[in-house]
């Protein structure tokens, strides 16, 4: 009995109870489905997220004040470490060539006022070359002007949403804001651009980053980024920063990370997410197997005189098995390709409707489920086709 | 040539053992035509399943034309199945969903004959029970005796040396059930071994020899032109299944 004769003996018998065996490939086709979908949305969400963080570019290095990495933000855990200071930036300026911009940020919470009207924003101290490093558009006026890194400005770029707050009517640029007791004159407006991936740059003052240490009497700086000019100099601008900062405050007592380790770490929190949906989803399957392997119980009792009649023909033993094995198959394999189909075929519609949103089923997920179904179809069948070996085909016969 | 020695039967039933055969003895030549008689009960069956290798003996010996059957693997059982028994039931056993030549094709599709072959072969055994133009038909596009005619073909299409019938026209009409037994005999006639199982005793004077079974065991063998009515208990109603 060739491979051939073993299927198209178990098609014809599927097809005979086209309802009942269209009713179990559904079952099996809905897990599959799922599982399809699910990760779809799993991994379109890991690249987004990557995509987004990306777009910040990952030639970038980011110094953190404090050595621990988990506690960097907030010093004070295990030692005090020095500050992060604008003589730092200046010896990091110095001593890595292959920075094309270093870019210091500083960082509190201040009350924003013009007249009657206030705001509570983040106030970020930086340099003109923030807005190369994120990316930001002017909607008017200009950015930070270049100056001394110690010289700070009283002037403030405001975000889309605190110059529509604070300026409902009139253009913002040259008048004078309050942030805290400093008054500081708006030079320009920031493009309205969202959330950006941690940080509201709608709800937000940019201003020059020494002023910004006045503002909030900070001896620290809270960052400082760094762009390479090529991916390839990365690791050693890292090792570079981490020397020069560790000999001017004789420990190593800061923190310095890849833009693009941030970016892994993030892709791989959501690719375990996504893994943790497929799961879920995959226990759907299971169900659909359970209701592959009750379908065949029913079928072998159904058919127990046909078995019967199989071997007095001269049936084996293996032969009898691969005939059921073989029906079990056929219903995984049609109900997973029909999931495939109806998995990318929803997929593909939700991008449509979403077109940002870059849903894809990963390649491991949709091969690992039809897989999967494929063979829970033969375990779910071993126990229904075991029966049908086992069944005596005297009385399997005589029907008695 | 089949050659039963001190063979038994036993079941276990209820903690009780239970013999369907005891210590049966026979000798079938090649070329035989045997009927197997005998009420409910008496081990008719029993004695078939063994022939037909569908079943071993608990204890004894059973030589299929020289070849110790009794202690084979199921294997090798399901391959002298294959090839050297024929079966015919009383409710012909085709397979709804297959046309009659597919039915007639089953057995070598199991044995492994090629696909063109098969064709061929089921073709030439359909014509020989009389029924080509009935080929494609399903079974239930077919009369009792057509069915039991296709379920003939089946049963010689693998060139068996033994053909084991268990009531092959209980199910008939008279007319119906002698076209069978006369293609039964044909076959019989171009030297294949025939062992009938019937009630009936009208078929089973047809034969050579009947072996009369009663309680497990072969109480007496006569001659087929010698059977007579009384010989034969007429099957007890409600007598228990065995």
């Amino acid at each position: 009995m060739t491979a051939g004769d073993v299927f198209g003996f178990a098609g014809m018998a599927l097809v005979r109870h086209r309802r009942r065996s269209l009713l179990s490939i559904l079952g099996v086709t809905v897990g599959v489905a799922a599982v399809v979908v699910l990760t779809a949305l799993g991994e379109g969400a890991r690249r987004y997220v990557v995509r987004e963080f990306s777009a910040l570019g990952t030639n970038l290095l980011i110094v953190l004040p404090g050595r621990n990495e988990t506690t960097g933000f907030f010093p004070g855990a295990g030692g005090v470490p020095n500050d992060l200071t604008l003589d730092d930036v200046r010896a990091l300026e110095r001593g890595i060539p292959e920075a094309r911009r270093i870019v210091p940020l500083a960082m509190g919470n201040e009350t924003v006022s013009h007249g009657e009207r206030r705001r509570q924003v983040a106030v970020l101290g930086s340099t003109p070359e923030f807005r190369e490093i994120r990316q930001l558009r002017i909607l008017a006026g200009r950015f930070l002007p270049a100056s001394d890194l110690e010289r700070g400005a009283p002037v403030a770029v405001l975000g889309a949403k605190v110059a529509r707050e604070l300026f409902p009517d009139q253009s913002p640029l040259g008048r004078v804001v309050r942030i805290g007791s400093w008054r500081m004159r708006v030079i320009g407006v920031l493009e309205g651009k969202g959330e950006h991936v941690g940080l509201d740059i709608d709800d937000m003052v940019v201003v020059p980053v020494a002023s910004a240490m006045r503002i909030f009497d900070l001896s620290s700086l809270f960052r400082v980024m760094l762009e390479v000019r090529a991916f390839a100099d990365l690791d050693a601008a890292r090792q570079r920063v981490i020397e020069i900062l560790a000999e001017r405050h004789g420990e190593e007592d800061i923190t310095c990370i890849t833009q693009e380790s941030v970016v892994a770490a993030l892709s791989r929190i959501l690719a375990a997410l996504t893994l943790a949906l497929a799961g879920i989803a995959a226990i759907s399957l299971s169900v659909a197997g359970l209701g592959v392997m009750n379908l065949m119980l029913v079928s072998v009792s159904e058919r127990t005189e046909e078995v019967g009649l199989l071997k007095a023909l001269g049936a084996s033993q293996s032969q009898v098995l691969a005939v059921f094995l073989a029906e079990a198959v056929l219903l995984a394999l049609s109900g997973a390709l029909l999931g495939l189909a109806l998995g990318y075929a929803l997929v593909q519609a939700f991008v449509a409707l979403y077109p940002s949103f870059p849903a894809a089923p990963p390649v491991w997920a949709a091969a690992g489920v039809f897989a999967l179904a494929v063979a829970s179809g033969a375990v779910f069948g071993v126990l229904p086709a075991r029966r049908a070996t086992r069944l005596d085909p005297v009385a399997a016969l005589s029907g008695r | 040539m089949i050659e039963l020695v001190d063979l038994w039967r036993t079941y276990e039933v209820g903690g009780q053992p239970l013999h369907a055969l005891r210590a049966v003895e026979a000798r079938i030549p090649a070329g035989d035509y045997v009927a197997v008689m005998g009420p409910s009960g008496s081990g008719k069956s029993t004695l078939l399943n063994i022939l037909g290798c569908l079943d071993r003996p608990t204890r004894g010996s059973y030589r299929l034309e020289g070849q110790e059957v009794a202690t084979l693997s199921d294997e090798a059982l399901s391959e002298v199945r294959r090839h050297k028994i024929g079966f015919v039931f009383q409710s012909f056993h085709l397979i709804g969903r297959l046309s009659a030549a597919e039915n007639v094709a089953l057995p070598m599709v199991l044995a492994g004959v090629a696909p063109a072959q098969r064709q061929q072969r089921a073709s030439a055994a359909l014509e020989a029970v009389g029924l080509a133009a009935r080929a494609g038909h399903r079974p239930a596009a077919l009369s009792g005796g057509e069915s039991q005619r296709v379920a003939i073909a089946r049963a010689v299409v693998m060139r068996p040396r033994i053909l084991l019938a268990d009531e092959p026209t209980g199910n008939l009409d008279s007319a119906s059930g002698r076209q069978v037994m006369e293609l039964l005999e044909g076959m019989n006639a171009e030297g294949l071994t025939l062992v009938v199982v019937t009630h009936d005793p009208n078929v089973g004077r047809r034969s050579n020899r009947v072996l009369l079974l009663r309680d497990g065991e072969i109480a007496r063998i006569v001659a087929g032109r010698d059977l007579a009515p009384d010989l034969v208990a007429a099957p007890e109603p409600g007598a228990p299944a065995p």
